[in-house]
């Protein structure tokens, strides 16, 4: 600053007469301090793109394999005498099998299938082979056969998932040294899966289940998706867009344009600051005293989700839309009411639609916020197994959800090491939606800015 | 203009909101960590196999779980809370004055816990006295108790491996760090006589004696894991010398990263515990609340489910997965059925 405000004559004079092409020992000093802040900047900003390139890179290594799963095609004979031992095909007696008793008909498949394609590995008996074969596949076996009951004493070719320790074989997550040790899986189980994969019994494919089932148990991480969680998050959303939007909008308004000022809305903008910076796991208590314990809305419902999520993303919305209410020109309100616009008519027909790009920006803004937010969910109950769809909305928003960073959390708690693979895509699933929205904001930004 | 749309949205979930009298047709389930697994196992195949929709679990801990369960009756709260360690008193209370009279305990079986370290490393033989040693605060050396001296597990007991001390135990939020300090820390505690130097310094109280066999060093070899066990397995990873606190069924399903300690001589299995050789075991429990039984479709069900030789048995898949099933299932199965309501707690 000094060096500013000093006249270039300086101190002692000696710049006087002197060639401005030659620097003097000034000059150069004030040269080499910007150099130096700008190699500072420029260090700062490598230390974050470095971190974010960390980040990124060991979440996509991590994750990009849960797009990806292994598949075995069987030739499954739906035997009627397991299935349907009346031969009615009455489908209440049919409902009475359970899961456990479909395992064996998956059992004789797989033996088939080695059988046809010599696959056959020394000391590997039936029940070990059909190991190879996912938990959930008795489940989606029953769920056939419950819909196409006439289906029954037929053979039918089912693409069922490969168990967790198969699909982490070609994944690279199970070798044939920590085969050797894992108590779940054996060496002769993956040659087996090498012999099957080329036989073309085993396949891989893109994983549209990870988008579209529900939660699996910790016996079947192969099966878990993230339907449910991705539903509950857009339910969520979509609450706190249709509440936080008019609601925020409107109290902005009146604040900015209306209100008088006084003792009373400074308190208020004090108040509206103040929760901008509220944990947000505060906003979670009240969340359960208000809602589940006073109102008696339901656990785990996405319409106390989003509830919740709606009073955290308010302040933003209000804040940035003050902002951009300030940013409008007052020459505009002016203009209006010179040519006989009332206040209102002047607010909404000429300031609000100037304000509109900052406000829709601070909107998807508040709501990328909320889209991540776990702590207030957790004791409003959604942190939670939850494998049933929740319905089409408006019933949908009280039947039990899951939430994407929730799914997130509880996969990284699971003992199954299968589980790391998908928090990882999860995470990148919700890396995505948080990209599409910020890109969204600043589309919205760019095409709707005005200049003055 | 799509402002109006949206208020006109607003209005109408303001609307169905208040008529939110939905009743409830899935089994609400809070509690422990450590039946998480176990829980949900059961729910998924509850609900592929039955028209009851699949229960909701949530996690969240035994105490909070149980806490939630005695906020009163009602849809709006929950059905059933799991737990690792058993109701107290002051929960029967809590549920007592908020009407909450018959609660039904069901012993789902038995979970151990492990001493589990990198597989590279050397294999260790464990007793309680060593953990003690190891983990107290104040030890017995040379008959006086003295601060915890120990660098080293040889210097412990010279047949343990030269490695240094490091421990990773359950926070004191866990359940089962209740049973590590029960059945290990003061268990050792008495093996080396440093209970009773306890006890002769608070004057014969026993419940001093033990809260002071259950102080444990604090220089930063005995270090508190306060997530879960998949924290543990990554602090173990990255310090190979440390030794990990597990419950059996996390380590069954690591076999590959984790070697296993033998305690008392023992090595951990689910046949080790069942017969009761193992000494590091406590029972698992969940806790239904008896008014909602025949309130919420699928309940009754769910639970007869639960305890059914399908799941439960010695070969379901609970006891695949790492839980010692139960040698008294049968009259749980029968207590189930008749809704026996639990009785004062002995």
């Amino acid at each position: 600053m000094t060096d500013f405000t000093s006249s270039p004559t300086g101190a002692n004079g000696r710049r006087r007469g002197g060639s401005l092409l030659e620097l003097d020992a000034r000059t150069k000093r004030r040269n080499a301090s910007e150099a130096r802040f700008r190699l500072m900047g420029v260090i700062a900003v490598s230390i974050g793109v470095i971190a974010l390139i960390g980040l990124l890179s060991s979440i996509l290594m991590n994750g990009a394999s849960s797009f990806r799963q292994t598949y075995i095609t069987l030739n499954v004979f739906l035997d009627p005498a397991k299935l349907d031992k009346a031969g009615d095909g009455d489908l209440e007696k049919i409902a009475k099998v359970t899961t456990f008793g479909y395992a064996p008909l998956i059992q004789k498949a797989m033996e088939a299938a080695i059988k046809e394609n010599g696959a056959a590995v020394d000391g590997l008996n039936a029940k070990k082979a059909a190991e190879l074969i996912s938990k959930e596949a008795p489940a989606d076996l029953r769920r056939f056969v419950l819909a196409n009951p006439d289906k029954i004493g037929e053979t039918v070719e089912f693409s069922l998932l490969a168990a967790g320790r198969i699909d982490g074989y070609f994944k690279g997550r199970v070798t044939m040294e920590s085969a050797q040790l894992d108590r779940n899986i054996s060496p002769e189980q993956l040659m087996l899966a090498d012999k099957l994969k080329q036989a073309g019994v085993l396949q891989i494919k893109f994983n549209w289940a990870f988008f579209t089932a529900p939660d699996a148990s910790d016996t079947r991480p192969e099966a878990a998706g993230l339907g449910v969680a991705i539903l509950g998050s857009i339910y969520m959303m979509l609450i706190v867009l249709c509440l936080s939007l008019p609601l925020g909008v409107a109290a902005s308004i009146y604040l900015e344009e209306f209100a008088p000022q006084n003792r009373w809305t400074d308190l208020i903008e004090v108040n509206i600051s103040n929760l901008a910076a509220v944990p947000s796991i505060v906003f979670g208590i009240l969340g359960l005293a208000i809602f589940i314990n006073i109102a008696g809305l339901p656990q785990s419902a996405p319409v106390v989700g989003g509830l919740v999520l709606t009073l955290m993303t308010l302040p933003t919305i209000i804040i940035a839309t003050r902002a951009a209410l300030k940013a409008v020109p007052p020459s505009i309100r002016d203009a209006a009411l010179g040519i006989g616009a009332s206040k209102m008519q002047s607010v909404f027909h000429h300031v609000l639609p100037l304000a509109m790009p900052g406000i829709l920006t601070g909107t998807i803004i508040g709501l990328a916020q909320a889209l991540g937010e776990t702590a207030p969910l957790l004791l409003i109950g959604m942190v939670a197994f939850v494998r049933e769809y929740p319905a089409s909305p408006p019933e949908g928003f009280f039947d039990p959800a899951s939430a994407l960073p929730v799914q997130v959390y509880n996969w990284t708690t699971r003992g199954d090491p299968a589980f790391v693979e998908r928090a990882s895509g999860a995470i990148i699933v919700l890396l995505v939606f948080l990209v599409i929205m910020n890109i969204a904001a600043i589309m919205l930004r760019r095409r709707f800015e005005r200049r003055w | 203009m799509s402002f109006v749309k949206l208020t006109a949205s607003t209005l109408a979930i303001a609307a169905v909101s208040a008529t939110a009298a939905v009743a409830r047709d899935q089994v609400q389930i809070a509690g422990s960590s450590t039946v998480l697994p176990y829980a949900s196992i059961v729910a998924e195949a509850f609900g592929e196999n039955f028209d009851f929709p699949t229960p909701v679990v949530e996690s969240g801990g035994s105490g909070a779980g149980r806490k939630k369960l005695c906020e009163g009756v009602g849809e709006n709260t929950i059905d059933i809370a799991n737990s690792s360690s058993r109701i107290k008193q002051s929960d029967i209370d809590l549920c007592a004055s908020n009407g909450v009279t018959e609660i039904m305990e069901v012993r789902i079986g038995y979970d151990g816990i492990v001493f589990a370290s990198d597989i590279n490393g050397p294999t260790y033989a464990f007793t309680p006295a060593d953990w003690h040693n190891a983990l107290a605060a104040k030890v017995m050396k040379d008959g006086k108790l003295i601060d915890n001296p120990y660098k080293m597990w040889n210097e412990i007991r010279a047949d343990l491996p030269a490695q240094e001390i490091l421990a990773f135990v359950p926070g004191t939020k866990h359940g089962t760090r209740e049973v590590f300090d029960e059945k290990v820390i003061v268990d050792g505690c008495k093996e080396t006589g440093a209970y009773d130097a306890h006890k002769a310094t608070v004057d014969g109280d026993k419940k001093k004696a033990g809260k002071a066999c259950m102080q444990l060093r604090t220089d930063g070899r005995s270090i508190d894991i306060d997530g879960d066990y998949t924290e543990t397995l990554a602090r173990v990873d990255a310090n190979k010398n440390g030794i990990g606190v597990f419950g059996l069924s996390f380590y069954q399903n690591n076999t590959d990263k984790l070697t296993v300690a033998t305690m008392g001589g023992v090595m951990p299995s689910v046949e080790s515990i069942a017969t009761g050789e193992y000494p590091v075991s406590r029972p698992l429990f969940f806790y239904v609340k008896n008014a909602h039984l025949d309130v919420i479709p699928g309940m009754q069900e769910y639970i007869e489910f639960f305890v059914s030789d399908d799941m439960a048995g010695p070969d379901g898949p609970l006891a695949a997965y790492g839980l010692v099933s139960d040698p008294e299932l049968a009259k749980t199965q029968e207590m189930v059925a008749n809704r026996t309501p639990m009785g004062a707690l002995k």
